[in-house]
């Protein structure tokens, strides 16, 4: 007789990869990707609307003029240049950095991992919003915390209940928040709460991590400081090229206190010893050209906000009336809740045979919630393919809740 | 031969399809054949096989269209020869609903079983009668999409309250959902080659967290697998008898899995029947085969030769 292992390894594992499973949402997310498919899943830059010419001119001058730099090692911070201007960037939004203070990471999703590595030991208890951004979910869970959820309304993270948490005695070891328009909630937290969650943080002792990737993706409205900018001390930044220039050069970054700059440059160097050379050269020479940069951000910011308001209004047409959807000022999502009784996981295979895909709403939950809520992404599709799309959706909501009423009476 | 490896197409099990596809196409190249891959999800497929006509398709397609008689059909009307189970007797495997039938009629024990259509739900006030379902089946029960493979869409229910939610989720997989007595006992593969159809033996699967759901099937290391399977030797016996009658009994062609459960008292249940098990580095057909001692290579190529013999 004999034992089949399909994995000889299985009992040499780490419990930390325990999470790691097969999911039948990961099957059906195969067939969401092809063309056919009018996929609202995930959340891809509208990539043609950054010009490639220009794109392919900028990588030939970096390989032509700094060809030894560019094919070499660099170093594990990231190249000076390179952080003096997304200092720059960041200026942009108000924040003042020192370059020093900045590690450039693969995307700012190493960030998160590299976050996880310093701060994280297993069991530590991590706050984050509910919902919350699922890569960060992923990125900490690999370092076996237990979460905290903080509710999250359409004015951004509820500090009342993180503070009711903090007077139980819970003691996070970080709070996570992505406080413009948030993935997925495409909320903002309002200027009020950000001041409270900043001075409640600083009372007890508890560094935020304020993940910032949509900031200068508004469509309206005047932004709002950086929780960095509230408190520089006690806030770790993290920011990325990923929407305002392309995620293909996979270049994000993280500011922090000198201290926390170090570790994180020195588990990033630990990691992959550094990012590429050849991507970071192009990244920096892309935001030097200042009318550039803000043009094609200007043009993106324009077919996102056509798209968004394409999204709600084909929301407004063809979802049930007690649907609740979000209201993004700008960003790449709309979170949509549903009567309760919805299984949007469930749901989701039939929505594929209809050639439409979203995301299910358990997936930003660490405790299972989020069973009757999906996010819609509005980046990629075009204004026509929104409303077939979401019309396509509209017709499965109506048929599920004509079996439920089947069933229920 | 010259042999069309048809893997892929649109179905949630695209992948683990092309899995399998490359596997049969690399086990039929050493072999001597000159075998590629042709996935229908990619280009036409009359159009692909009219431009590079093969002598045999092997049909490695999982799911809908590919196990459901919709591929064989156009196969047929084209006239190439193919691998496995012919249209209608595809059509009446894949199909819960109907196999289950078919099953009880061949005289194959099945657990006992209930089936509702979403339009009788929908539009004939069928939800009334889901409790007399539960009333027929007994707690606990399992729900399946009557068309569907890989576990996906099925839902284990172990209160009244659950069935709704359960059938609720089937039906977004299919147009009708099979409401089946739970049997507890040893969950076991049966897995046959060749024409005549020879009897590989039997696998015996161990899910690590009890229940053999879609990630107790993909996940490395959730499950468990022992072959041979660790019968007593009447009972192995038995359960290769009541396989065997199942694949005879829908008449399937050149391989197949019959998945059965053996109960406490030794007694073997089908629950269904596949004709294009996997045949990944992780599946139960290939694993079945290596325990008896045959190659991939080998098993692959008797098959193709039992389609090509049929010509």
């Amino acid at each position: 007789m004999a034992e089949f292992s399909i994995d000889r390894f299985v009992d040499r594992y780490a419990a930390r990869t325990s999470g790691m499973s097969a999911s039948e949402v990961r099957a059906l997310f195969a067939v969401a990707s092809r063309p056919e498919v009018i996929s609202f899943a995930g959340g891809m830059p509208f990539v043609d609307g950054v010009p490639r010419e220009e794109v392919a001119t900028v990588a030939a001058e970096v390989l032509r003029e700094h060809g030894a730099t560019a094919l070499q090692y660099g170093a594990g911070q990231g190249q000076l240049a390179l952080r003096e201007r997304l200092t720059m960037l960041m200026a942009t939004e108000g924040l003042g950095a020192d370059p020093d203070d900045v590690v450039v990471t693969t995307g700012a999703q190493q960030a998160l991992d590299l976050l996880g590595k310093i701060f994280i030991d297993p069991g530590d208890t991590i706050a984050v919003e509910a919902p919350t951004y699922v890569g960060a979910l992923g990125a900490f869970g690999a370092y076996q915390p237990r979460y905290l959820h903080v509710e999250v309304d359409q004015d951004g993270m509820l500090v009342e209940h993180l503070e009711e948490a903090l007077f139980r005695g819970e003691r996070p070891k970080f709070v996570y928040t992505v406080p413009n328009f948030g993935n997925p909630s495409g909320v903002t937290m309002t200027l009020d709460r950000r001041q409270r969650l900043v001075a409640l943080c600083r009372e007890i002792g508890i560094p935020i991590v304020e993940d910032n990737p949509y900031g200068l993706l508004r469509f309206d409205g005047d932004p709002l400081p950086c929780l960095k900018t509230l408190d520089p001390d006690n806030v770790i930044y993290l920011g990325t090229v990923s929407k305002t220039f392309s995620p293909g050069v996979r270049v994000g970054w993280a500011l922090g206190e000198p201290s926390v700059a170090q570790r994180l440059m020195l588990a990033k160097e630990a990691a992959d010893l550094c990012g590429s050379n050849l991507t970071m050269l192009m990244t920096e020479r892309w935001f030097a050209d200042d009318a550039r940069w803000r043009g094609v951000l200007a043009g993106l910011v324009d077919t996102y906000r056509a798209r968004r308001i394409a999204m709600a209004e084909a929301i407004a047409e063809h979802f049930p009336a007690d649907a609740a959807c979000t209201d993004p000022h700008g960003g790449f999502y709309l979170w949509v809740t549903l009567p309760p009784w919805f299984d949007t996981k469930a749901m989701l295979a039939a929505a594929v045979e209809r050639r439409v895909a979203y995301v299910p709403g358990t997936a930003f939950y660490a405790d299972g919630r989020g069973a009757n809520q999906m996010r819609l992404a509005f980046c990629l599709p075009t204004e026509d393919r929104i409303r077939e799309g979401i019309a396509r959706l509209g017709a499965l909501l109506a048929d599920e809740e004509h079996l439920y009423r089947s069933i229920h009476g | 031969m010259r042999v069309a490896v048809l893997a892929g197409g649109r179905t949630p099990e695209r992948d683990v399809s092309l899995r399998s596809g490359h596997r049969v196409m690399t086990s039929l190249n050493d072999r001597g054949h000159d075998a590629w891959i042709l996935d229908p999800g990619e280009r036409p497929l009359v159009e692909a096989l009219g431009e590079r006509p093969p002598d045999v398709c092997y049909l490695a397609l999982h799911g809908k269209e590919g196990e459901d008689g919709t591929v064989q059909r156009l196969l047929d009307l084209l006239g190439l020869p193919y691998t496995g189970t012919a249209a209608f007797e595809c059509e009446v495997a894949f199909d819960k609903l109907l196999a289950k039938d078919a099953l009880r009629r061949a005289g194959v024990s099945t657990p006992d079983w209930v089936a509702i259509e979403g339009w009788a739900l929908r539009d004939l006030g069928g939800g009334a009668a889901l409790g007399r379902a539960v009333e027929r089946v007994g707690l606990p029960c399992v729900v399946k999409p009557s068309r569907s493979g890989s576990a996906l869409g099925v839902g284990f229910v172990d209160r009244e309250a659950d069935i709704a939610p359960a059938v609720m989720a089937a039906l977004s997989f299919s147009g009708a959902a099979v409401i089946e007595s739970m049997i507890h006992g040893t969950e076991i593969a049966a897995s046959f080659v060749g024409s005549p159809l020879d009897p590989l033996p039997l696998v015996e699967i161990a899910p690590k967290a009890g229940r053999y759901d879609y990630a107790a099937r993909y996940t490395a290391g959730a499950t468990e697998y022992f072959a041979p399977a660790r019968l007593e030797g009447g009972v192995e016996g038995a359960a290769v008898g009541e396989a065997a009658r199942a694949a005879n009994g829908l008449h399937l062609r050149d391989l197949t899995r019959v998945d059965l459960i053996v109960d406490r008292a030794g007694l073997p249940w089908v629950l269904e029947v596949n004709v294009s098990p996997g045949m990944t580095e992780t599946s139960l057909l290939p694993m079945a085969a290596a325990a008896s001692g045959m190659t991939m290579a080998d098993v692959c190529d008797r098959i193709l030769h039992a389609a090509r013999d049929r010509t």
